[in-house]
């Protein structure tokens, strides 16, 4: 693990919610805020450790509730909860398939808003439901499928900026060498 | 089966939740206040782009247009100084009379400008804030409008440099709004869908409420938030509910609240 990869995961996530909070392209054209953290959840806990992952759950969680109405600490545990479960799976997942990378993104984006939803729910507030919201849980969660393959690809790049390169191996092995002539 | 370790970390944040979903509604909300201030560098980063690109587009626009826009502006002004002595002088007039028949004098309300900043990230819920806080004078509850007058919510929480204006549509914004029909109609308007931010719904107009398609919906007066007379919306349909124990209106809201940049709010 890139000692830098835990700072740069924590400083995506606060700039992936300022980016949800200030820009509303994806809302003016689909009728839905995309939430971009559990597909950043889902490169963290097959990339990086379990320190991490409680990291980005809590401030992460902590960042998204202080800039909406949501009561403090709703976001953080669903997080947590998406990061703990892959994490646990993460040796049988073949983290570089495009395909597990979209599914896994599907699902993390389907679990945090229901989990953050029971949880507001289940403070007494009254959020905004109804079969429209049906459609922005269609939204965030093809969204987050599609940007977790790109935040795969985000990563890779810094990984490979950012650490040194390895080097090529070659074939050639002196112990096999056959040597010619007379000995 | 969960490792230790694993189980140990659950715990502990499902365990600070669980202490932060408690807190004090006060200590919570200073305690977002703060969190939230850690993206006061990148709203004044945004903020100084937007001006930067706002002063370079003012740059390129040509003289003509500018000419001609003056004076449009020139006109418009005459005509609304014209008005203004006419409302001024109709507004003594009421005075005076409601002096002399010893009604209650009309608060006087000021305006504020205020910059949207920040949208809620999350789809349940209708709000927006403001970079006008506590030391500005905002306090919980006041009204708020948009560039064109026309209501959007009222303030739902405060802190020193920002405050949350939760907006019509949102189940936490419920108004008295009055239909400016002959019978002078009244109801509660409350939210709407989550999908169509322009809808909202009046409810518990009379079940004998002939309410008609392109009627303006006004605030009441009553609650003691909002003054009288602010334009909420049109009504768009109605229907009796509840076995015709009342009747429920659309309403399409007068504000664009999806394109926001700036609000007023009102002061006492």
């Amino acid at each position: 693990m890139n000692p830098y990869q835990s700072l740069l995961i924590l400083v995506t996530a606060y700039l992936l919610v300022f980016l949800e909070s200030s820009f509303q392209g994806v809302r003016h054209l689909l009728g839905a805020q995309v939430n971009l953290l559990p597909a950043l959840m889902v490169y963290a806990s097959l990339s990086t450790g379990l320190f991490t992952i409680i990291l980005l759950a809590g401030l992460g969680g902590l960042w998204v509730d202080s800039l909406s109405a949501n009561p403090l600490g709703v976001t953080m545990l669903p997080l947590f909860v998406v990061g703990l479960l892959i994490y646990r799976r993460r040796n049988l997942i073949l983290r570089d398939q495009l395909f597990a990378q979209i599914v896994l993104g599907l699902v993390a984006s389907a679990i945090v808003p229901v989990g953050a939803l029971l949880l507001v729910l289940s403070c007494g507030q009254k959020p905004l439901l109804g079969l429209g919201t049906t459609w922005q849980f269609v939204v965030t969660v093809i969204g987050g499928g599609i940007a977790t393959p790109l935040l795969f690809k985000l990563f890779g790049f810094f990984d490979d900026s950012l650490s040194y390169r390895r080097t090529s191996e070659s074939s050639f092995r002196p112990d096999r060498e056959i040597r010619r002539g007379r000995s | 089966m969960l490792k230790r370790s694993h189980f140990i970390a659950l715990g502990l944040v499902a365990l600070l939740t669980l202490i932060l979903l408690n807190l004090p509604s006060r200590t919570s909300a200073r305690l977002k206040s703060a969190i939230s201030g850690l993206f006061l560098p990148m709203f004044g980063l945004a903020g100084a782009t937007q001006k930067v690109s706002g002063h370079a587009g003012d740059a390129v626009v040509p003289k003509k247009v500018l000419l001609a826009e003056n004076n449009a502006l020139q006109d418009e002004n005459e005509q609304l100084r014209v008005q203004l002595t006419r409302a001024t002088e109709i507004g003594r007039e009421n005075e005076r009379l409601r002096q002399l028949l010893g009604w209650q004098q009309h608060t006087q309300w000021k305006l504020k400008l205020a910059n949207v900043v920040t949208r809620d990230p999350a789809n349940w819920w209708r709000t927006i804030e403001v970079d006008l806080g506590s030391r500005d004078g905002l306090r919980e509850n006041l009204p708020v409008l948009s560039p064109d007058g026309n209501l959007i919510g009222r303030i739902s929480s405060v802190s020193l440099t920002r405050s949350q204006i939760v907006l019509l549509g949102d189940p936490n914004c419920k108004v008295s709004g009055l239909v400016q029909d002959d019978a002078r109609d009244m109801g509660i308007v409350a939210a709407g869908g989550p999908f169509d931010g322009s809808f909202i719904t009046m409810s518990y107009l009379s079940s004998s409420a002939n309410v008609k398609s392109g009627q303006n919906v006004v605030t009441s007066g009553m609650g003691d938030i909002f003054p009288k007379g602010i334009p909420i919306g049109q009504i768009v349909d109605s229907r009796q509910v509840e076995f015709g124990l009342y009747t429920e209106a659309r309403i399409k809201l007068a504000a664009n609240l999806s394109s926001l940049e700036e609000v007023w709010v009102m002061f006492p």
